[in-house]
């Protein structure tokens, strides 16, 4: 017998309630969602089902959800290949919307949604925001890009959904998104980590105390952040932060959402699928193991993603959470396993980098790693934008920040980088995202 | 008696002391001293203007990193040992200047340091009474 809460808390908003399905109920639906999506996609996509016939196998053959094993993965480059619509398991006419990508590599990656699909997305972010502590009565500023990009319509219908008053400022002019944070009382801020960092930074330099605002909740997605990150962020603006996942390939946001323990992030699982495999070999890995998240839409019409492998590092978290949620969690993603750098034969991840600009007080963790190749052999600059917080009028005290960077970095990383103070606000900053690493070694 | 003296963080690269010099002449802001603290990859551009608040406020409205520091600007004759004779004065008092640049006009036969002490106000006073001439911002800006 299971003692864990497996019941919907009276007071949860209604969305919420699938994020407490018993589990053997939650496993029966994500069984007969599997069966209808991998039917849908063998009678619609071409793609999957070449590659269903190349295995010897038909829809019929998954009985259990451990028969998801047998199923081929996808990628990214196959929505690059079918572009733009090679892989829509639904005909134009019930498509309601397309995002894509910014395509900065080429054609963009395209995403399609259904009206059923667009439903279930904005259920997903209610439930992101409700396990946020967040509901009816907050003032919700968006500052993910609208338009193409899946974070600013996504995150926006979600907490319309919930019942917040939505303030869609998109992402950019940062003197107006304080001022409106302050006038209107926002109470919840959503939009990337390090564009909320920039904020805090640029409310700084405007006199504005963010600790004395309204604001009392972030949630920050779109890219990877530490947990050191997530410190730095809550002793800095005196909110709490939680950690929201998701690719618009899946869906969006979305996919996943800390709530209110901060032990992972749950992920809806009734609509997503989530498995852990070896990023090499691509073979199953138990719970608790680290390695690629691979992820299933359940119940996409539009573009069902099956076996989509999301580059995403992490482990499914063992047992339940103290919430009384049934829906499993992952740990925080800090790392994507293209991520990963080889520097003179050893890994360096960003993250790595990240961690270790945060052991060293005041330093705002505006950085960019540029990657450039000097006879043969790979050489890593870290640059970091020297803040008002950071910067002194003696050059000895610059040098000696120069040198405590260069010392984290170099007990952090295991290699000997060079540290580079840039002047603010110049490293290059694209949809809100930052660009952490520019790669110059193939020019 | 203190100056105000702005500092920006610039990279040591063509072009980065030319865009925060243009700002101010937009705004009609005169530079009146300037030094330039450089290493090999950046440096503290500090600077003597006559309007500091307009300066500081152009700047950072433009995305510059701004420190403003308390300086002082004393007279010293112009002649063999006039330096020498002003830092005398500080023999033992431990006093500790941080740094320090020359004014650009130069006054019948005075001419006008700026230094940085590690402690402006006590500084003033020690100085004072050491018989130093110290230029009020008043002063400084009236050619």
């Amino acid at each position: 017998m299971n003692t864990m809460l497996q019941t919907a808390p009276p007071d949860c908003h209604p969305a919420s309630v699938p994020d407490y399905t018993p589990l053997p109920e939650l496993r029966a639906l994500q069984l007969q969602r599997l069966q209808a999506v991998v039917a849908l996609s063998w009678k619609q996509v071409k793609l999957f089902r070449d590659r269903m016939d190349e295995r010897g196998l038909t829809p019929e053959d998954i009985r259990s959800l451990d028969d998801i094993a047998k199923l081929p993965f996808m990628k990214k480059g196959d929505l690059r290949d079918t572009y733009p619509f090679g892989l829509f398991a639904s005909p134009m006419k019930d498509v309601v919307r397309l995002h894509a990508s910014s395509g900065t590599t080429g054609k963009p990656i395209v995403v399609a949604y259904t009206q059923k699909d667009v439903d279930v997305w904005t259920s997903v972010l209610v439930r992101c925001f409700a396990g946020c502590g967040l509901h009816r009565g907050d003032i919700m500023q968006i500052a993910f890009g609208y338009g193409l990009f899946t974070g600013g319509l996504g995150a926006h219908y979600g907490a319309e959904g919930l019942g917040a008053t939505v303030v869609p400022t998109s992402g950019g002019h940062a003197d107006r998104q304080i001022m409106l944070m302050k006038d209107f009382g926002v109470t919840a801020m959503c939009c990337t980590p390090s564009y909320f960092l920039h904020l805090i930074d640029r409310a700084a330099e405007l006199g504005v105390d963010m600790k004395e605002l309204s604001l009392r909740a972030g949630i920050f997605g779109a890219e990877p952040w530490t947990d050191s990150m997530r410190k730095h962020i809550e002793k800095a603006s005196g909110i709490e932060a939680f950690d929201l996942y998701g690719l618009s390939e899946i869906i969006g946001p979305g996919v996943g959402c800390e709530c209110q323990r901060h032990q992972g992030l749950h992920i809806f699982e009734d609509h997503f699928y989530p498995e852990i495999v070896d990023p090499e070999t691509g073979a199953p890995l138990a719970d608790g193991c680290e390695g690629e998240l691979i992820l299933t839409t359940l119940s996409k019409q539009a573009m069902p993603m099956i076996r989509y492998r999301t580059r995403d590092i992490t482990s499914i978290l063992p047992g339940q959470c103290e919430c009384g949620r049934t829906l499993r969690r992952i740990d925080r993603i800090g790392r994507r396993s293209d991520d990963m750098l080889f520097i003179r034969g050893v890994n360096v991840f960003p993250s790595q980098v990240e961690t270790a600009l945060l052991q060293i007080e005041g330093t705002l963790p505006h950085y960019q790693i540029v990657l450039t190749r000097l006879q043969g052999l790979d050489q890593m600059e870290v640059q970091v934008e020297v803040t008002s917080q950071m910067f002194n009028d003696q050059i000895g005290a610059l040098q000696g920040l120069h040198d405590r960077l260069q010392g984290a970095l170099d007990r952090v990383l295991g290699i000997r980088v060079r540290v580079a103070l840039v002047e603010a606000h110049s490293l290059e900053r694209s949809e809100g995202k930052a660009k952490r690493i520019i790669d110059r070694r193939g020019a | 008696m203190k100056i105000q003296q702005i500092s920006i963080f610039v990279e040591n690269k063509p072009g980065h002391i030319a865009a925060p010099t243009r700002l101010l002449a937009q705004e009609g802001v005169d530079i009146r001293a300037l030094y330039l603290a450089d290493t090999q990859q950046y440096g503290i551009l500090r600077l003597i203007v006559t309007d500091w608040k307009k300066a500081a406020e152009t700047l950072e409205a433009h995305g510059f990193v701004v420190k403003v520091t308390e300086v002082l600007a004393l007279m010293v004759t112009d002649r063999p040992g006039g330096l020498a004779d002003l830092l005398g004065t500080l023999d033992g008092t431990g006093i500790n200047i941080e740094y320090m640049y020359a004014f650009s006009d130069v006054r019948g036969d005075k001419a006008i340091l700026i230094f940085r002490f590690n402690d402006p106000d006590a500084t003033i006073a020690h100085l004072l009474k050491a018989g130093v001439s110290v230029v009020t911002s008043e002063e400084l800006f009236t050619k």
